[in-house]
């Protein structure tokens, strides 16, 4: 990683503040390679069908087939299922099992269905790593993201921009699916603390710009001021287009890493000096769950649940994200072997 | 000329068989670790669900019909296998009764109003989909720990998937293909008129039919669970064209009445056999659907090719 990111894990978070940035480091090939140069280790993942999923899968492609010249691993192979289904991916892990992989890294279409699978693939000696869809069997490591975490830092953010609180527009993401109510329950959360603040407003943008200026253009003419619009990502710049088109002043928004926001933030801040912070899950942490699953090979101890750090972009950070951000992606990063470390000692 | 014409049939009701034969060998020589107990073990696991649903489809087009409604009811099934029949069992197995009994009155409601199938089906795909979502809004609940047990079956020296497969398959041939009854199932799809002359019930052989494609999607759903150990309202969507390319890759047609129990089992080996070989040879997941149907289109051509040979 050439640029530096702000990575804040929720978990680790008092420990990152203090030494304020982390950037990505080397590999550190010695400590490693003695014992897990021989393994295998596969990826099961359950969809490939939007940006974040693609650059999850090139993050592990750059990432682990470096792993495997420099000698880390024998094999890291990725394998991912046509559709998005349960028995299709439960077929897979047990074919996984057959290839004799010593690991298998795991994107599960579903937390509970998948377990049977995972029972037999544990039984049989198999390392399971499941990360972003995780699954619930016991004998898993679990590398889960604290969505809720990520509402309450909006209001955390919020309260030391506007010190006298204000109005909130929240924007929700697709309605019944759990990361909703996470963040939702966390962006609640950080209103009860901070309780200078008042949502006045909530719609579902369904993570899309295009629902989200929609909803947005349709709550807005009954909306008194709005402060700050607090989002869950994939939603900023649609709320950005739709105060715009009422004619309405731009309130401070959240945005969510998408390469359209960065871009409209930095047309912003090079007009009028506007200043936000970015918050989303970094598709790059298919390869800490990769680090993860290779440090458990090692013999290394970890607990069963890890906390994923997510990425935030603050202001300074803006132009290096933005130009390392594809266009139509997502802001990524990879993990590095020590990252991977600092998250297993974080907890 | 009598001799040729024997040959053909015979070749062709070997066929299932001898397909999923070749994939066998070919997933051996791939992937050697494969041909131990372990490994088939695993690689069928899933096929008996499978197999179960594709049984059901078999029933519906015995009667000349499609139901395109059994993958989402299979789901159902597994909700309802997850939730009521886990907590309160007595409620659990009402409810299942109750599917079967619905899908007896499809069936009744697809004869006595002359309807498609294929648009009864459809529609009624999304009801039970619906149903499933009401009974488990999120992917979760706890299967029975008996079904999971007997799943999980250690059977010595051939692994419970091939023994179920083996009993399923047989139970059904016995049943359908060598009973007096079964005779007038089967001509209830092939020659309804002429059955219905002979002073036999159209309507019950539907009923009758249509409830068995019920017993056989709930048996699919609740093995499916003892497998997942969970359920999931879109567990098995994928089902519905599973159980009809088994059923057509087991050597039945879409003229009513043309069906063979075994072979249908053996189309379902042979369809979750060749999603673990397309795994084994690493084709690409984009691939691999198209692959899949390029297996089946093989089948079929050979199989036109040996019944042209028949009519000749």
């Amino acid at each position: 990683m050439q640029f530096k990111k702000t990575l804040i894990s929720c978990a680790a978070m008092a420990m990152v503040l203090g030494t304020g940035v982390f950037a990505a480091g080397t590999i550190d090939i010695q400590s490693a390679s003695a014992d897990t140069s021989a393994k295998k280790i596969a990826l099961s993942n359950n969809y490939a069908g939007n940006s974040w999923r693609q650059a999850m899968l090139k993050s592990w492609e750059k990432v682990t087939g470096q792993a495997v010249s420099d000698g880390i691993v024998a094999e890291a192979s990725a394998f991912t299922t046509s559709e998005n289904q349960v028995t299709e991916q439960a077929a897979q892990i047990q074919n996984l099992i057959l290839q004799g992989y010593d690991a298998i890294v795991v994107n599960a279409a579903s937390p509970d269905a998948l377990n049977g699978a995972v029972k037999q693939a544990c039984d049989a000696g198999i390392v399971v790593v499941s990360f972003d869809g995780i699954v619930t069997e016991p004998c898993a490591w679990r590398i889960a993201v604290d969505f809720k975490q990520m509402g309450a830092i909006q209001l955390d953010y919020l309260a030391g921009r506007i010190p006298d609180g204000g109005n909130l527009l929240e924007i929700r993401g697709l309605a019944g699916v759990f990361v909703d109510d996470e963040i939702h329950a966390g962006i609640e959360e950080g209103v009860a603390k901070h309780s200078q603040f008042k949502i006045v407003g909530s719609v579902h943008g369904d993570w899309a710009q295009e629902v989200a200026q929609k909803a947005v253009a349709g709550i807005l003419p009954s909306l008194p001021e709005v402060k700050a619009v607090v989002t869950q990502g994939g939603d900023g710049y649609g709320a950005a287009q739709a105060f715009k088109a009422a004619g309405r002043p731009t309130p401070l928004i959240i945005m969510g890493n998408r390469q359209d926001e960065l871009a409209w933030w930095k047309e912003q801040k090079d007009a009028n000096g506007y200043e936000t912070m970015s918050v989303s899950i970094a598709p790059g942490v298919s390869t800490l769950a990769f680090w993860v699953a290779q440090q458990i090979l090692d013999g290394q101890e970890v607990p069963k649940d890890l906390v994923v750090p997510f990425l935030q972009i603050n202001q300074a950070d803006l132009e290096t994200s933005l130009e390392t951000t594809e266009k139509g992606g997502v802001a990524n990063v990879e993990y590095s072997l020590d990252d991977a470390k600092a998250v297993i000692a974080g907890e | 000329m009598f001799h040729g014409h024997l040959n053909a049939r015979m070749l062709r009701s070997a066929l299932p068989a001898l397909s999923l034969a070749v994939l066998l060998a070919a997933i051996f020589y791939t992937q050697p670790r494969a041909m131990s107990y372990f490994g088939l073990n695993l690689m069928l696991q899933y096929a008996v669900p499978i197999a179960l649903a594709t049984l059901a489809q078999m029933f519906v087009i015995t009667v000349n019909d499609l139901d395109l409604s059994i993958g989402p009811f299979v789901g159902l099934v597994a909700c309802i296998g997850a939730t009521y029949l886990h907590d309160a069992p007595a409620l659990g197995l009402f409810m299942l009764a109750g599917c079967i009994g619905l899908y007896a009155l499809m069936g009744a409601l697809i004869h006595l109003r002359n309807l498609p199938s294929i648009v009864v089906t459809l529609g009624m795909s999304f009801v039970w989909l619906g149903i499933a979502v009401l009974v488990l809004p999120t992917p979760g609940g706890k299967a029975p720990e008996y079904l999971k047990a007997l799943m999980s079956l250690q059977v010595p020296l051939v692994p419970f998937p091939i023994v179920a497969a083996v009993v399923i398959a047989l139970v059904v041939q016995a049943a359908l293909m060598h009973s007096s009854y079964g005779v007038v199932l089967r001509g209830a799809g092939g020659n309804p008129k002429a059955v219905a002359r002979a002073g036999w019930s159209m309507l019950r052989a539907k009923m009758i039919m249509f409830g068995l494609a019920g017993v056989f999607g709930v048996l699919s759903g609740l093995s499916l669970i003892g497998l997942t150990t969970s359920g999931d309202a879109h567990i098995a969507d994928r089902y519905t064209l599973y159980s009809i390319a088994g059923a057509i890759l087991g050597g039945a047609e879409f003229v009513g009445g043309r069906v063979s129990p075994v072979g249908a089992v053996l189309g379902a080996l042979t369809l979750t056999l060749a999603g673990s070989f397309l795994i084994f040879l690493r084709v690409s997941p984009d691939w691999q659907i198209g692959a899949q149907g390029a297996i089946l289109i093989l089948v079929l051509a050979l199989r036109a090719l040996i019944s042209r040979g028949e009519a000749r």
